[in-house]
């Protein structure tokens, strides 16, 4: 019933420490978690002395730096460098974000960086997506609709009807919300999750979609919307400034609306 | 968080599971409105007591005697004792691993809340009678 050890590997372990290049002036430590799943090693704290004088100002651009010039072995995933692509995702000073937006200059003290929590973990900064990605496939993200598109000419959308998707198409599908959620970590199995449930709503909430109901239909479930307890860290952590607990509260209130 | 089995089976096929349960607005739903009810009946329960502070039990037998009294007591007992169900049920659903386990906790616990409820009410139906 209750796991009273942690599993094997969990402990993290001091790691090495790789100083600045001498001559550097202006230094910034950075604790990087590494791990290494075949290896078979427990994951350490890697210590990196950043010269911040040749360093860009985002956490990222000393990731990278750190890759490019101390360490190699460091592995991370990163795309666009501007905040679109959700690349980046890590927990930076203890919060969920994107490092590509976060300021070096905000974090305080030594700079932490681990992967998103709660995540299985390819290497370091890696953490395995297969899940969520298939949950993401679970809800249909596409447009489902009976009426065929009128020829030569798009599906019509008043502006108050594309207003409703404000807030929502702006999802870049990081994943700092539901891997900050208590709720997903505990019973992410079965628990869509923030982002997953705010990608549903964006559908349920498309004035061109028919299958509403069926999505509805498709998220009664206890543990797949209703394990959110209106804990608010998603919100509060998301690099885009989105506001997926609102969306979930939408879902609910329309469940009950169709009650009657 | 991802099962950790040897299972074959497609990340997808996962998810989709034995599909929704199709039902779950209700318990959400009846733990909204518990609460919103236990609003007024937990005010006028506090008010009820400060004003019998320091009587005999004459004083508390009378006040229950009253038909007001014994009908706002028996909704705040068998209200409140619902609305703990609702409520633990939800806490075992977050935090104990394993489906037998869950299914027997929670059978416990109702068993446990509409028992007491029900010595509560009957209890408060013998002194409003007046034995």
């Amino acid at each position: 019933m209750v796991e009273m050890f942690l599993p094997k590997n969990s402990e993290v372990q001091k790691g090495k420490a790789h100083a600045a290049p001498a001559g550097a002036k202006n230094v910034r430590r950075f604790q990087v978690y590494r791990y290494d799943p075949d290896k078979g090693d427990n994951p350490r704290i890697d210590t990196y002395d950043v010269d911040m004088d040749t360093c860009g100002p985002m956490v990222l651009d000393a990731l990278l730096k750190i890759k490019d010039e101390m360490d190699q072995t460091l592995t991370l995933r990163r795309s666009c460098r501007e905040g679109i692509c959700g690349s980046c995702a890590m927990n930076i000073d203890g919060r969920n974000t994107l490092a590509c937006l976060k300021p070096i200059d905000e974090c305080n003290g030594d700079v932490k960086v681990y992967p998103l929590p709660h995540m299985d973990v390819i290497k370091d900064l890696v953490p395995d997506l297969t899940h969520v990605y298939a949950q993401y496939a679970s809800i249909e993200p596409w447009m489902k609709s009976d009426t065929p598109a009128p020829p030569n000419a798009e599906r019509r959308q008043s502006p108050d009807e594309r207003a409703k998707l404000d807030g929502l198409w702006e999802c870049i599908l990081c994943f700092c919300c539901s891997t900050s959620c208590p709720s997903y970590w505990w019973n992410g199995d079965k628990y869509l999750g923030p982002a997953i449930l705010l990608q549903a709503s964006r559908w349920i909430n498309d004035s061109r979609d028919e299958a509403t109901g069926e999505r509805l239909d498709n998220l009664e479930d206890p543990f797949r919307l209703y394990r959110c307890h209106t804990i608010m860290n998603c919100t509060q952590t998301c690099p885009k400034g989105l506001n997926p607990a609102k969306a979930i509260a939408d879902i609910k209130s329309k469940m009950v609306e169709r009650q009657g | 968080m991802n099962p950790s089995n040897n299972s074959l089976r497609s990340p997808l096929g996962r998810v989709r599971g034995l599909g929704s349960a199709k039902e779950g607005t209700h318990h959400w739903w009846a733990q909204r409105v518990t609460a919103v009810a236990l609003i007024p009946l937990t005010i006028w329960f506090v008010y009820s007591l400060l004003g019998l502070a320091g009587g005999d039990l004459a004083a508390f037998t009378g006040w229950l005697s009253s038909p007001i009294n014994a009908t706002l007591m028996t909704l705040v007992v068998a209200v409140g004792f619902h609305h703990a169900q609702l409520g633990l049920q939800v806490v075992f659903e977050d935090y104990v691993v394993g489906h037998a386990t869950r299914i027997a906790i929670n059978m416990i616990v109702k068993f446990l809340c509409y028992g007491l409820g029900a010595l509560s009410i009957v209890s408060i139906l013998i002194v409003a009678f007046g034995r």
